[in-house]
């Protein structure tokens, strides 16, 4: 067996882990010092923007994915903001977790992106001790574990674990207070009751493919467009039992005027100025 | 030493409370109001969203108002003491016109707004004015207030809103003096525009006001609506 490999399986060997950086209790954080680290650290901390405070995590969301006939449905926006400011339109807020399994991000963008790394490393883990494929259950089992060891330390995330196994597609909801649920349909962030609005009202588990990516773009369509902090394009995944499928970015900016084509629009060019007095 | 710690942190924390309390009766509803001056013409232009903190609530909400043939004002700031402001100043404004027998000019109404602020100096409206106008002479005028009117007279351009710092750093590199009002159109536009791309509070459609010595010119312009 390779050597690196040897090293990650056979974990009763403590010297080796120290060299990989990655001890078989879990990971070390260093803590602020004092009795109650997670309190000192939250009040200088701000997850939902709702207090002014030093440390500002980007957040502001709409994520949604749901099971249908022909597979899963993965969709995102993609705006961050730091406050009121948007300090990015073009995140990737959709984690490919391995070619079967997906990751969508809602709350603080580092602890989901870290947290899904580890999640991917652990599913590659599974592979090599088992000679097969983690399934959707196991895999989001082992992302809620991983974070509920440190509930209440101020960890922020909302992430759904959408891929494809033995059973078929599969969906969970997973979260930082320690919740996995199980479902057809899940819709996550700031924007996800305008997305669950739109998604309610026209979901159907026996949608063709076509159908089920026009619902989930009108979702995100219509929760960018009420939610002041959810934005961007409509970022697109579609889980089958081959695997998942990115399409391609749609911007909302473009999408609001072909969704409302009785709104005519004139070049400023073409209409000169007329003064009324 | 401990106690001393302990302290400062208190403090901060107090601080920061009471500061974000009062900050955030500004940003509640989000706007981004700015003024140009051209050559012989100026412009103002705002956005159009209504929100109550992040859910959009109306995106045809109007915050720059015609107080005279040819002076506006942009009222930013709490949608609530927005129409109150517009409605009292509006009755003063006829007041003045009924005692003068003549129009208002911008700068005497610059005065106007500022001392009907100032009079709520213990309990403020919860906006920041921007007044933009052409004089007897035909004379650009421009100024900003905060909410207790005290006035600031730039000659170039004023911003206020929850974008104005995007605004300051779009109107400091497009900006130019003696813009005719086609050129001074798409300036404002083009400031407003990508201000409000970057603030989440404000944007949804924009409507742009130029105001010549012939008369005003009023246009809507396209921006992203989300």
């Amino acid at each position: 067996m390779n050597r690196f490999v040897e090293q990650l399986v056979n974990d009763n060997n403590p010297a080796n882990l120290e060299e990989v950086g990655y001890a078989s209790n879990g990971m070390h954080f260093e803590l602020a010092s004092g009795n109650n680290p997670a309190a000192f650290t939250e009040q200088f901390t701000d997850v939902k923007s709702e207090k002014d405070a030093r440390i500002k995590i980007a957040h502001g969301t709409t994520t949604l994915a749901f099971k249908f006939k022909e597979g899963v449905i993965v969709a995102t926006d993609s705006r961050a903001t730091m406050g009121n400011v948007i300090s990015s339109q073009s995140v990737k807020k959709v984690i490919e977790i391995n070619p079967y399994l997906l990751g969508t991000m809602a709350g603080g963008a580092a602890d989901c992106s870290f947290w899904e790394r580890v999640l991917g490393m652990e599913c590659r883990l599974y592979e090599l001790r088992n000679k097969k494929r983690i399934s959707v259950a196991a895999a989001s089992k082992l992302l809620s574990n991983l974070v509920y060891r440190y509930k209440g330390m101020g960890l922020s995330m909302g992430t759904m674990v959408a891929g494809w196994d033995g059973k078929g597609p599969g969906l969970y909801y997973v979260d930082s207070d320690g919740e996995r649920l199980c479902n057809d349909l899940f819709s996550v962030g700031s924007g996800s009751t305008f997305a669950y609005g739109v998604l309610d009202s026209h979901y159907r588990y026996d949608m063709s493919v076509d159908e089920a990516k026009d619902l989930a773009r009108r979702a995100i369509y219509h929760a960018t467009h009420r939610d002041a902090f959810s934005g961007g394009v409509v970022r697109m995944y579609w889980v089958n039992q081959n695997g998942w499928v990115a399409y391609p970015l749609e911007d909302v900016g473009q999408l609001y005027y072909e969704y409302h084509p009785e709104i005519q629009l004139t070049n400023a060019v073409d209409s000169p100025l007329n003064a009324t007095a | 030493m401990k106690l001393r710690a302990e302290l400062a942190i208190k403090c901060a924390t107090h601080e920061s409370q009471t500061e974000s309390r009062n900050h955030s009766i500004m940003q509640y509803n989000g706007s981004a109001i700015v003024a140009m001056v051209g050559k012989n013409c100026v412009a103002i232009a705002a956005d159009k969203r209504l929100g109550q903190q992040a859910l959009t609530v109306d995106m045809d909400f109007e915050k720059v108002f015609r107080m005279t043939d040819r002076t506006f004002i942009g009222l930013s700031g709490l949608a609530a003491d927005v129409k109150t402001v517009h409605d009292t100043l509006r009755m003063r404004v006829n007041l003045y016109k009924h005692r003068e027998e003549r129009v208002i000019e911008p700068k005497t109404m610059a005065h106007l707004v500022s001392h009907m602020l100032y009079e709520r100096r213990f309990g403020p409206y919860y906006i920041e004015p921007i007044i933009a106008g052409l004089d007897k002479d035909n004379k650009p005028y421009i100024c900003a207030t905060d909410l207790i009117g005290c006035l600031s007279l730039p000659e170039d351009f004023v911003v206020t809103g929850t974008a104005s710092d995007n605004l300051f750093g779009m109107c400091e590199s497009l900006w130019e003096p003696e813009l005719e009002p086609e050129d001074l159109f798409e300036t404002i536009s083009q400031a407003l525009l990508n201000a409000v791309d970057r603030d989440a509070m404000s944007g949804w459609g924009a409507v742009v006001h130029i105001i010549t010595p012939d008369g005003v010119i009023t246009r809507d312009i396209k921006g992203r609506m989300d």
